[in-house]
């Protein structure tokens, strides 16, 4: 049934989830609130449970910092979490980020830049060079390469922190998004994104497509920011198994036919089937 | 123009040497800007904080020890402020380190980056042996040194009367008055920067600063004889032999050949 929380339910919640979370961890800092202190890089939750971003921590490793005991099991509890609940439900449910791509993706639909004819295809695996890339030069230069560039972290800690010259990483990948590639930086850039995705292969929840339902209206692949994992849609009832995809449920909000929907992955017979499809496509 | 023809092996080579080519000019811009960003050394990190090299390496920038301080001392390096993004610093001329005993911003640090080992004698925390910098005195802008009374730096403190201590001499110039002079002891001062917040100049004529940058070193080839101590310094001292190539010149002709003089 198509009514205005129906189609916007999951952005809704996923919008308040990402605003929440900040919101606690700047209380943390302006307040002194005890619920989520420090930012994504590393937190503690009630000032007792340690959290760390495990890509950080990788990169840590490789520029040969010494791992403490807090960081360790904080950056396994996250990476258990994401393993399970889906890679990039991180990019499309915490990362702060995701708010300014989807802005600009937004925008990029509404003035019509999509329909200017593009130049240059540009591979979405380049994610996973930046990533290995990242673990190369910091294991070269002995720091956290990544970490001195990250965007992410800048916005993140821009808010919570005060944001300095942090509005030009905003505004950079904004214009990069509207202007010079369709979802650039999420979809195409970010390593971090790239390390979720590959958590992602594993995790339990799905996006599962039913074939039936199915108006070949294509909605989806319009507002999907990974539009190559929705290879199914029309052709055949499966799972989205691709890590890639976010988990964002845009796709199960604009489907007016009950086409696709979250499901838990049943792990054996389907990564079989979704293994064959995507080396067909 | 012809269209030519593109054979898939020569296809796949160009695309690996493009993707090769892409990775070097990434990489290298990259290392270019991390190394940049990573090279100021004038930075006062907080208590306990090891050396600065593993510091930028363990260091996972999370605010933890920002959000712990009290004070509003320690700040997070913002884009724009030339200092290794978004880790933990002070500057104390306008807000220094209180140096609370508890030294809240060290054991939160999930990373050790701030070791509480290192600021812990006999089990307990110990902020009198933190190590964030030392003061230094501008003798020629210090008013003491002119003569004026002034005891800002001394009376501010946390250590008073052992890491600054005020030096008595007499004041030739009037011949009545004494020079007070304050006077650092290194070894002491643990770089807090209550001193340099309290002085009374435009801007402070003492000041904190990384030790590393702060002080010099007398290396293996001077010893206190008179101290037996000391002699633990040399315990791994290496040696080198340098040669210096004698030159093959007559020496008068040295005297008489004036060109290099000039």
């Amino acid at each position: 049934m198509k009514t205005l929380w129906n189609s916007y339910r999951y952005l809704v919640l996923r919008r308040v989830t990402q605003i929440g979370l900040l919101f606690l961890y700047f209380g943390a800092n302006a307040w002194g609130w005890k619920i989520l202190q420090g930012n994504l890089s590393s937190s503690l939750v009630f000032g007792l449970v340690p959290l760390s971003d495990p890509y950080a921590v990788l990169q840590m490793l490789f520029a040969g910092g010494v791992l403490a005991m807090n960081l360790l099991i904080g950056a396994g509890i996250i990476t258990a979490f994401y393993l399970v609940l889906g890679g990039r439900i991180f990019c499309s449910w915490v990362c702060p980020v995701n708010m300014i791509t989807d802005a600009a993706n937004y925008l990029r639909r509404k003035i019509g830049v999509d329909t200017l004819p593009s130049r240059q295809s540009v591979s979405r695996k380049m994610r996973y060079w930046v990533l290995a890339l990242s673990l190369i030069i910091s294991f070269m230069m002995g720091v956290t390469a990544f970490e001195f560039i990250s965007p992410i972290a800048m916005v993140h800690r821009g808010i919570i922190f005060g944001l300095g010259f942090g509005w030009a990483a905003i505004l950079i990948i904004f214009l990069f998004d509207l202007f010079v590639l369709k979802n650039g930086w999420c979809g195409h850039v970010c390593p971090l994104g790239g390390f979720y995705s590959l958590l992602g292969n594993f995790s339990l929840i799905r996006v599962h497509h039913t074939e039936e339902n199915c108006t070949l209206c294509m909605k989806c692949k319009v507002v999907c920011p990974e539009h190559q994992v929705l290879h199914m849609v029309g052709k055949q009832s499966l799972p989205v198994l691709s890590g890639e995809c976010t988990n964002c449920a845009r796709c199960i909000e604009v489907c007016d036919d009950d086409a696709l929907g979250f499901s838990i992955r049943k792990l054996a017979q389907n990564k079989k089937l979704g293994e064959e499809n995507e080396n067909n496509n | 123009m012809k269209k030519q023809v593109i054979s898939d092996r020569r296809k796949f080579i160009l695309n690996m040497a493009r993707g090769v080519g892409l990775a070097a000019v990434g990489g290298l811009v990259w290392s270019a800007y991390v190394d940049e960003v990573t090279a100021s050394t004038l930075l006062l990190r907080p208590p306990g904080a090891i050396k600065e090299d593993d510091f930028l390496s363990t260091c996972i920038k999370c605010g933890l020890c920002v959000e712990a301080c009290p004070f509003d001392t320690l700040l997070l390096a913002k884009p724009g402020d030339n200092k290794p993004l978004g880790t933990p610093y002070f500057i104390p001329r306008d807000v220094p380190c209180y140096m609370c005993t508890d030294i809240p911003c060290v054991p939160v640090c999930p990373t050790g980056a701030l070791d509480a080992a290192s600021v812990t004698t006999d089990g307990k925390l110990d902020i009198n042996i933190a190590d964030m910098g030392v003061a230094v005195v501008d003798s020629k802008n210090c008013i003491a040194f002119w003569g004026i009374q002034c005891d800002a730096c001394y009376r501010a403190c946390p250590l008073l009367g052992t890491a600054i201590t005020i030096e008595y001499s007499k004041n030739e110039r009037t011949g009545k008055h004494a020079f007070m002079k304050p006077i650092v002891d290194s070894d002491v001062c643990t770089g807090c920067g209550l001193c340099e917040r309290a002085c009374v100049t435009e801007k402070a004529s003492i000041f904190v600063l990384p030790r590393e940058t702060a002080l010099g070193r007398a290396g293996d080839y001077y010893i206190k004889g008179w101290d037996k101590e000391d002699e633990k310094r040399l315990e791994n001292a290496t040696s080198k032999t340098t040669t210096t190539e004698i030159s093959k010149d007559s020496a008068v002709d040295s005297l008489n050949d004036s060109e290099d003089l000039y």
